[in-house]
């Protein structure tokens, strides 16, 4: 579903190279995660992919589903069915949350030529996804991310994914920030949504998360590239040695 | 010492019997322009404003409170030709309302609802001023002539010389329909004063709407008195089509435990000046004053200044300033805002807040925040910022398939979003807010 093949970034307004030469390929009905140490350019990676400015890609390619996600617009490439649900969800004061959502549903839909949700089949939607997550009436009329907490913040990440539905799903260290029922509602919510048509790529510094949402294959990335990929197993060698013996050992 | 105090000092005995700023010739010409009225009950406060007019002379760009709005348009003998806008639905039109229309600044009594019968003592000024006795009397152009210190205001005197119409409420309950003022126009070059007077009695209240295009000119004032525990909410609408060149002014007086909230929206247009002087002199009183501006520079040139003064008086008193706009193609919006407070106004909550948002590099924010305090056990606070859309947060809106231009109308909603907090009646609310959005969203995929 996913496919990266020898991707080069670098900022746009410096001269440093962030990614050396990905390659990565997530099949569709799978879950990969991206593991790595500080730095070593796994968000560049999730924001290169969801189409934020400030970074200039200077080779090689990101297809999904065989269309070329570098040549689209952000909003392009979520009706594509991308997503990413972001480390530092943005708050938005004065926009309702349930606007909010109604507003990028309705226009996904439009971009992929359905009709728009009516405003009683949002809702009806919205309460029935809302309530696995335990998110409230209450919570979905406040402004979008505006005094929510951390856990909540991340659960409203959850929850626009499952209204959004998209087929590629990108969780950028969800797992910050987050006490351990939150972690588990969190999980809950992304595993339920995982099926043969759907793909995740779940970035995190810990092997915690991943004892919630099991992996598929676990990718270690270092210095803007991917050095080594493995089964679950990997992320419990990354807990118990560290990235040192790792990187080492890859060399 | 603060720069007003410097200006009315050493500005006025200069001044005293001396030729004005600008010269005699321009406000005899201004004035030459003008059929001025010779007011019944009205005439004492009349010639009374034709000498303090006189005395201040017409402002020119050196003044203090006219440095980033150039006064040339308003000093002017007459407005220039301006072609009447097609009639357009009101933003109230489906709110049950008491509807007062003035065509050019003369009311309209076919096109209005019948006065009689509201709860509330209503007329219009040229209706009354041709009478005897009026309790207006008392009132007009007393709050204007008080709101002169210690910064002076021509325009205001101007308008209180030369209205010949408004309307002159007078509530002693609650006014279960709000009043609507609607304006409209028919002749080309208008030059337009209109002047109101609103009195609420001890623990009355009242809802003033305001929308439309006065004249090709306009200059307005609104004296609002409020007494004990009443409680005034006020909201204007000025569009792209209404007034091109205006000057607004509201004088309030707010007693104890009473309550003044004053919203104005204001999109497009062309050269507006908004002046708003409010003075608290109960206890425990509160006062908000708030504006939402969109200005397209496209349009015409766009320039959308606010001049506010508020004083506290009294104790325990709340005043909120919240002043926001959104400017693109070389706009200019200008915020010149104060907060005084009197000696022994203890307790005193003042906020003033002020923020520009330039949609490009073109355009222009300035801000004049003032405070000057005498009481010892106070919070005010102020703060102004200029800045460009959040990139973050258009990326965020835009990673969820929201495209550019929506993204972009839902931020513009989000920074105004807190003066339209300053309207307490929901409905109004969110219906300013439903129009807002559609205008938004029609321009921004039209």
């Amino acid at each position: 579903m996913l496919e990266i093949k020898n991707l080069h970034v670098k900022l746009e307004e410096e001269d440093k190279q962030i990614l050396k030469g990905v390659d990565l390929t997530v099949p569709a009905g799978e879950v990969h995660a991206i593991m790595g140490p500080n730095g070593s350019g796994k968000s560049t990676l999730s924001y290169v992919l969801s189409g934020r400015d400030g970074y200039q890609v200077t080779g090689g390619e990101a297809m999904l589903d065989g269309r070329d996600l570098l040549e689209m617009e952000p909003e392009e490439r979520a009706a594509a069915g991308l997503f990413l649900a972001f480390q530092y969800p943005v708050e938005i004061p004065g926009v309702g949350n349930m606007t909010f959502l109604r507003t990028a549903l309705n226009a996904q839909r439009k971009a992929r030529g359905q009709d728009e949700l009516s405003a009683a089949e949002f809702l009806k939607l919205v309460r029935e996804r809302g309530k696995a997550l335990k998110i409230d009436a209450e919570m979905l009329k406040r402004p979008v991310n505006v005094g929510f907490s951390g856990g909540e913040k991340k659960r409203n990440e959850i929850l626009q994914m499952s209204m959004l539905e998209p087929r590629m799903c990108i969780l950028d260290e969800t797992d910050s920030g987050l006490d351990v029922d939150a972690m588990r509602l969190v999980s809950d919510g992304v595993n339920a949504l995982r099926g043969p048509d759907r793909a995740f790529l779940v970035i995190t510094h810990y092997q915690r998360l991943l004892d919630h949402i099991k992996p598929d294959v676990v990718h270690i990335m270092a210095d803007g590239r991917i050095v080594k990929s493995g089964g679950p197993d990997l992320a419990l060698e990354v807990e118990q040695n560290g990235y040192a013996g790792l990187l080492a050992e890859v060399g | 010492m603060s720069d007003t105090a410097v200006l009315s000092t050493s500005a006025r005995p200069d001044r005293a019997g001396a030729a004005p700023r600008v010269g005699d010739t321009a406000l005899t010409a201004r004035l030459a322009a003008l059929d001025l009225p010779a007011g019944g009950f009205s005439a004492p406060a009349r010639r009374d404003a034709a000498a303090r007019l006189n005395e201040m002379g017409l402002p020119g760009p050196r003044d203090e409170y006219w440095r980033y709005t150039d006064p040339a348009p308003f000093n002017a003998p007459r407005p220039e030709a301006l072609a009447i806008p097609p009639r357009e639905a009101t933003l109230f039109d489906d709110i049950d309302r008491l509807k007062l229309v003035f065509v050019d600044g003369v009311f309209d009594a076919a096109a209005s609802d019948d006065l009689t019968g509201e709860g509330l003592e209503i007329d219009t000024l040229a209706a009354a001023d041709a009478g005897g006795d009026h309790w207006a009397g008392a009132l007009y152009g007393q709050l204007e002539t008080a709101g002169q210190n210690p910064v002076r205001r021509p325009f205001a005197a101007l308008n209180t010389l030369a209205a010949r119409d408004g309307v002159l409420i007078r509530a002693t309950g609650r006014v279960a329909r709000p009043v609507h003022l609607l304006y409209r126009r028919s002749d080309e070059a208008a030059d337009v004063h209109l002047h109101h007077v609103i009195r609420l009695e001890q623990g009355a209240e009242l809802t003033l709407l305001e929308t439309g295009a006065m004249g090709a000119r306009s200059n307005a004032v609104l004296e609002v008195d409020l007494a004990a525990g009443a409680r005034f909410h006020h909201i204007a609408s000025k569009r792209a089509d209404d007034d091109k060149l205006g000057i607004g002014h509201i004088f309030a007086r707010v007693g104890e435990g009473a309550l003044l909230k004053s919203f104005a929206l204001a999109v497009n247009g062309r050269v507006m000046r908004n002046e708003g002087v409010i003075e608290i002199t109960g206890d425990d009183a509160v006062a908000h004053i708030a504006a939402a501006v969109l200005g397209d520079g496209d349009e015409g040139r766009f320039h959308h200044d606010d001049t506010v003064f508020i004083t506290h008086a009294g104790q325990r008193c709340e005043s909120r300033q919240v002043y926001k706009k959104v400017l693109k193609n070389g706009a200019q919006g200008i915020f010149q805002g104060k907060i005084l407070v009197r000696p022994g106004a203890q307790k005193t909550d003042g906020y003033q807040i002020s923020k520009g948002l330039l949609l490009d590099e073109g355009s222009q924010f300035l801000a004049k925040p003032e405070l000057e305090i005498y009481a010892d056990d106070v919070k005010c606070s102020h703060g102004s910022t200029t800045g460009a859309l959040d990139e973050t947060a258009l990326f965020y809106l835009r990673s969820r398939g929201v495209p550019r231009e929506q993204a972009v109308v839902l931020l513009v909603l989000s920074f105004l979003a807190d003066t339209l907090e300053e309207i307490e009646d929901e409905r109004l609310r969110d219906g300013i807010l439903t129009r807002l959005d559609q205008w938004l969203t029609s321009r921004a995929t039209g």
